[in-house]
């Protein structure tokens, strides 16, 4: 009990830094994801193979050696000197990616295509079209699976922990190697997890009920 | 090929707004379009009937390409439909579609439905499209309705806001497919009436129906279809009154006598 008490600051900071890892990424994931939607069901084959792709690669590969790559490869080769956060943001979000294009793309495809005709046969361009009239309609059908999206970035940031960056998983296992018990640990690591989660449920509920479309 | 000969040259090229010429398409195994040759000066209203499945629809789509084709060409006011891009976009804002099921923008209100297009194809000003989609919106009788939400609408009411969204654009040909077949029989007529009235005022039309009394009142062609060929293109009142092909009377006869 008292582990937690004597070591506020570190699961304050382990939290915090969870969270901001988290947001970070899922806020990397749906812009890539969004792009790589659009690109999938654009008229363009370049770009269509492209996003096929990006989404075979990314979803196919385990998140872990994406860490590897993210950590031991780039920094070697492209950008030296990157910083740890940003690295993990890097691995974790267009890992994440994959699955939110795949959610963006399933929320498309329930948009009736007469919508889209319409847009085109006033002479908006595909982008417009995509923009203005599609994504928006999308947008709420693909709310209940962008939030179990987002909960398994929230437990997948853990791994981050493990390449040196500050985080719950990575506060648990510096107590746990100082000797205190493990039990406690987890069990608060694991109730710091619950309010991320429950948070993310809980605003995804919020803007499903706030984003219904009438037909 | 046709049973008809059509004279051609009856129409002047300088007018010729749509052309299509020798277009085939197929759906897999099915010729949907077979050697259509088609002419639309400007200011004519040209009906297309014919029976389910006969390619009248498909026609209608390939104008502004929401249907590839696989062989001939179409030029809409001398110029041919180009590729997908930019360019075709610009072409498609000149040409306005109605659709059988109306495919008003389910997220934007009525006006906001007819202020899009100008403000973001044709870059007009908010002021300036708000005032023009609320005087097509009056035009069509519906200005009323303006701040409600399409699913809010009446099926004739969304025909007539689909209409006015069309018309926003300026365009320079109408194209309607089956604009009514989604109406229920009240409806019809106030979605009717307002394309006899945009035919009055010279708007060049294009309208695949099933109304045979909007053929014989407005139209100044009748394009009767079966099969993915065009059998038969004549004034409405001889179409109507003495058809002279065996698969037009064939048709006729299912359906005027009930």
């Amino acid at each position: 009990m008292n582990v937690l008490l004597d070591h506020l600051p570190q699961f304050r900071e382990g939290f915090l830094g969870t969270l901001s890892i988290t947001a970070a990424s899922a806020a990397l994931a749906l812009v890539l994801g969004i792009v790589i939607a659009g690109f999938r069901v654009s008229p363009i084959p370049p770009l269509r193979a492209f996003g096929t792709a990006w989404v075979t690669l990314l979803r196919n590969t385990p998140l872990t050696l994406l860490f590897l790559i993210a950590f031991f490869v780039i920094p070697q080769i492209f950008f030296p000197g990157t910083s740890p956060f940003v690295l993990a943001m890097m691995a974790l979000g267009c890992y994440t990616s994959s699955f939110v294009c795949e959610a963006v793309r399933s929320g498309i495809n329930t948009v009736p295509l007469g919508q889209a005709e319409a847009a085109r046969s006033l002479g908006m361009t595909f982008f417009q079209t995509l923009r203005l009239i599609v994504l928006p309609q999308a947008t709420r059908s693909v709310i209940p699976p962008m939030s179990s999206i987002f909960i398994a970035l929230t437990k997948n940031s853990a791994i981050a922990g493990a390449f040196s960056n500050t985080e719950l998983f990575n506060v648990s296992k510096l107590l746990s190697d100082k000797g205190f018990a493990i039990g406690w640990i987890f069990l608060w690591i694991a109730l710091c997890y619950l309010v991320i989660t429950f948070a993310i449920s809980g605003l995804f509920r919020l803007l499903e009920n706030r984003l219904e479309v009438a037909r | 090929m046709s049973e008809v000969s059509v004279t051609k040259d009856a129409a002047p090229v300088a007018t010729a707004l749509v052309a299509l010429s020798g277009v085939n398409k197929h759906f897999g195994a099915l010729h949907v379009l077979q050697d259509i040759d088609l002419t639309i000066s400007r200011g004519e209203v040209v009906v297309v009937i014919g029976p389910s499945g006969s390619g009248k629809s498909t026609l209608c789509r390939t104008v502004n390409r929401l249907e590839t084709i696989d062989s001939g060409s179409i030029t809409i006011d001398g110029k041919p439909l180009p590729q997908e891009g930019r360019e075709l976009a610009r072409l498609r804002a000149d040409v306005g579609m109605v659709f059988q099921s109306f495919n008003l923008f389910a997220h934007k209100t009525v006006l906001e439905n007819v202020m899009l297009g100008q403000i973001k194809v044709r870059k007009t000003d908010k002021k300036a499209a708000e005032e023009k989609a609320r005087t097509l919106l009056d035009r069509v009788g519906v200005g009323a309705q303006a701040d409600k939400y399409p699913a809010q609408l009446s099926g004739g009411q969304q025909q007539r806001v689909a209409i006015a969204r069309a018309l926003a654009m300026d365009p320079k040909v109408m194209l309607f497919d089956e604009p009514t077949s989604a109406l229920d029989p009240e409806m019809i007529n106030e979605v009717l009436e307002v394309m006899q009235q945009l035919a009055r005022d010279g708007m060049t039309m294009v309208v695949v129906t099933h109304e045979m009394g909007f053929a014989r009142s407005a139209a100044n062609r009748v394009v009767f279809m079966a099969d993915g060929r065009i059998v038969e293109e004549a004034e409405p009142e001889q179409f109507f009154n003495n058809p002279r092909s065996d698969r037009a009377k064939d048709f006729l006869s299912k359906i005027l006598h009930h």
